[in-house]
């Protein structure tokens, strides 16, 4: 466990209080009143902030957590082992928000185990596979943490007052962990990189289903791999923003010797995945969609700039990518790109036969989207004070 | 703590279980759609016989159990007809009026309703199996199974589900279910029922094609040569006639494959018998397996190059 230098309640933090306050009332407003009254859904756009921010970019920003895990245990590169968890971390409160603001969306909420029954199973279905991928993969993802817990706890186990009878039943259950979590470790790790896989593609395999909607210079039916090899490319980013990020707020020193050779396999997959959107481009003669200037085309294009091109360029550049600012502000903008793509592909690109205007979030909308965002930041920061999350340089080894 | 060898020889051991699982899945299989039958329904609706009367909604509303007034003021007041209206919650179908295509001649009035399509999107996007095509050609639903999420507004070519947004617990898809429950039994959709002009033929979709075809034939004048239905979106239940382009009656220009056609060989190729995932598992390990042969030459070989 690292030695706390710094409190966690700081000015920053009460302020995402706060937010977090706000949004929980917004929840309350959204269960008690129902979804028309608190958001601008309507029979024209039954999808909106809550699918494309929480929903699409939670997942694809989660993406940290299998591709830090293929690289350190798959491809065993000793040497990441300690983004490893900050990276679990992240992936598991993403993903559990996730498939929160898939719940707070949903109009039959309390149905939302339908999709466990395999009478209703409906194979034909992206949103289906989605659901079960995200379901299944949340659970690898608690089983990987797991290990944290039982090193944070085995053999200090102490419960307050009348449950310190639990104290030894608890330590023998955290010593049983112990022994048959590392066993089984490597299962789990796998599964968890081959979930995401699919269901990460999947997420881009939900938007083909609409071609007259959805804008010609997103709509493709390579839109799943183009979604995975994205998916790639933020995952590594997010790794890199969020030690950088923790690091600073923190105190601790920044771990370039770990994160700069992080982003020297970025601009590989960015490379790939701008191929992918270039031919795709060239195969449709989406390019014609680029001569008039609007709300989508420079959508299209920041995408492309900000997202692709100059944190590609930083990343390759080796003496800007040793240097924790340069590095942070190219992984922030592959971050930026691939949450843009997805706000692209759910909100800003999705344009409805008989819509009389664009979709525009009402103001509940945003406040429980920053609420939820606030109240995640504010759990990894407890989660990292409480358990051994982020190791000091040197002590590192695999979680 | 897991040693490097029991990585090692669980990555082995599950490389070895995926290979076997996924050489012996069978092969991805074409989507085929729904199960039709051969003299399943539909309803051919030839939009220059209707006068617009609306008698059609009200029979829609007043069957479905819908906020409706009475018949009268439904056909009395013509003024809704003069802004463009959508299918929603509480109407499942309405009727819209152009302008005639000369003047002089009475105006021209469009019905829209849910078409139920051959192989409907919204039917192939429901992760739950609510909405669900049945043999004989109605696209039903099921608000017992239904989870709300809305994917098959997002699916539907034709932007026909409608969403009870105001109803806090308990909302609704709703749209035309071509009175499933008469029409099954027998029986013939209210709509078609109540027509006073027979603008609408209930029967066989096969002997409905031929009927417009013909009609066609015989008054070219009168009619666009386009039955719309026929191949849009791989066909619907729901064909339509009209004196012009459809496109300039808010009917949507679709492809002539259902868009269900394309997902479904994706999620099929990808996932059918598991063979996808089992590939990626088998692939995963292997790589596991193998890179990890020489990790202090990895780590050595990657020293040198920052």
């Amino acid at each position: 466990m690292t030695e706390q230098r710094v409190p966690y309640f700081t000015g920053g933090v009460k302020v995402l209080c706060l937010l977090a306050l706000a949004g929980v009332a917004g929840l309350a407003a959204r269960f008690a009143f129902g979804i028309g009254a608190v958001t601008h859904l309507n029979n024209q756009y039954p999808w909106g902030l809550w699918i494309g921010i929480d929903v699409a970019c939670g997942v694809a920003l989660a993406a940290g957590g299998f591709t830090t895990a293929f690289v350190a245990h798959v491809l065993h590169r000793d040497r990441f082992h300690s983004v490893v968890r900050p990276a679990l971390l992240s992936a598991m409160l993403g993903y559990t928000f996730a498939a929160f603001g898939v719940f707070v969306d949903l109009g039959r909420y309390y149905n939302i185990w339908h999709m466990m029954l395999p009478s209703m199973w409906q194979g034909n279905s992206a949103l289906f596979e989605v659901g079960v991928c995200v379901m299944l993969y949340l659970t690898v993802l608690y089983i990987e943490f797991l290990p944290v817990v039982v090193e944070r706890f085995k053999g200090r186990v102490s419960w307050p007052g009348p449950l310190r009878g639990l104290n030894g039943f608890t330590e023998a259950v955290l010593r049983i962990l112990d022994r048959t979590l590392s066993k089984v470790m490597t299962v789990f790790i796998v599964a968890g990189v081959v979930l995401s896989c699919a269901h990460q593609s999947s997420l881009g395999t939900l938007m083909v289903i609409a071609p007259t909607k959805l804008h010609p210079l997103w709509h493709t039916t390579i839109l799943p791999l183009q979604f995975l090899l994205s998916a790639f490319a933020v995952g590594l980013s997010m790794a890199i923003f969020e030690g950088l990020l923790a690091a600073r707020s923190l105190k601790h020193p920044y771990e370039m010797k770990v994160l700069s050779p992080l982003g020297r396999s970025i601009p590989f997959l960015l490379v790939i995945y701008l191929g992918t959107k270039f031919i795709d481009m060239v195969t449709r003669g989406t390019y014609v969609y680029l001569q008039d200037l609007t709300l989508q085309s420079v959508s299209w294009m920041a995408e492309i700039v900000i997202g692709i091109l100059l944190p590609g360029a930083i990343f390759m550049a080796h003496r800007l990518r040793r240097k924790p600012g340069w590095l942070f502000a190219a992984a922030a903008m592959v971050v930026f790109g691939v949450a843009l793509n997805r706000i692209n592909v759910f909100i800003i690109g999705y344009q409805p036969v008989y819509a009389k205007g664009p979709y525009v979030p009402a103001w509940p909308e945003v406040i429980v989207t920053i609420g939820m965002i606030s109240i995640l930041v504010l759990l990894y920061r407890l989660f990292v004070f409480v358990f051994p999350v982020i190791q000091e340089e040197g002590a590192a080894h695999h979680a | 703590m897991a040693t490097r060898r029991d990585f090692l020889k669980q990555a082995g051991w599950l490389s070895g279980t995926a290979v076997a699982a996924a050489v012996g899945v069978e092969t991805a299989a074409a989507s085929t759609g729904p199960h039709l039958d051969p003299d399943r329904m539909g309803v051919l609706c030839d939009f220059t016989l209707c006068i617009g009367c609306r008698s059609c909604e009200w029979a829609c509303a007043s069957s479905h159990g819908l906020p409706h007034a009475d018949l009268q003021e439904y056909s009395a007041d013509d003024s809704v007809l003069d802004t463009p209206r959508r299918p929603d919650a509480t109407s499942y179908t309405v009727i819209n009026r152009f302008p005639a295509r000369e003047d002089g001649d009475s105006p021209f009035n469009a019905k829209y309703n849910c078409l139920h399509c051959e192989h409907p999107a919204c039917a192939s996007a429901c992760p739950v199996g609510a909405l669900a095509k049945t043999p004989q050609g109605p696209v039903t639903y099921d608000a017992w199974k239904c989870i709300g999420c809305r994917y098959c507004m997002i699916a539907c070519p034709f932007q026909i589900p409608a969403y009870e947004y105001r109803n806090v617990l308990t909302p609704q898809v709703r749209k035309c279910d071509l009175c499933a429950d008469k029409t099954l039994a027998g029986g013939r959709p209210a709509c078609v029922d109540i027509c006073p002009q027979e603008a609408m033929v209930f029967g066989r979709r096969d002997q409905l094609l031929a009927l417009a075809r013909e009609r066609i034939t015989v008054h070219p004048e009168r009619y666009e040569d386009h039955i719309y239905g026929e191949r849009e979106v791989g066909g619907t239940s729901w064909i339509y006639l009209a004196d012009r382009d459809f496109h300039d009656l808010s009917l949507p220009a679709v492809p002539s494959e259902s868009p269900a056609v394309t997902t479904e060989r994706i999620q099929h190729g990808i996932f059918r018998g598991f063979s996808g995932p089992m590939m990626m598992l088998a692939i995963v390990s292997v790589i596991m397996k193998s890179a990890g042969k020489h990790p202090e030459d990895l780590a050595a070989q990657e020293a040198k190059h920052d």
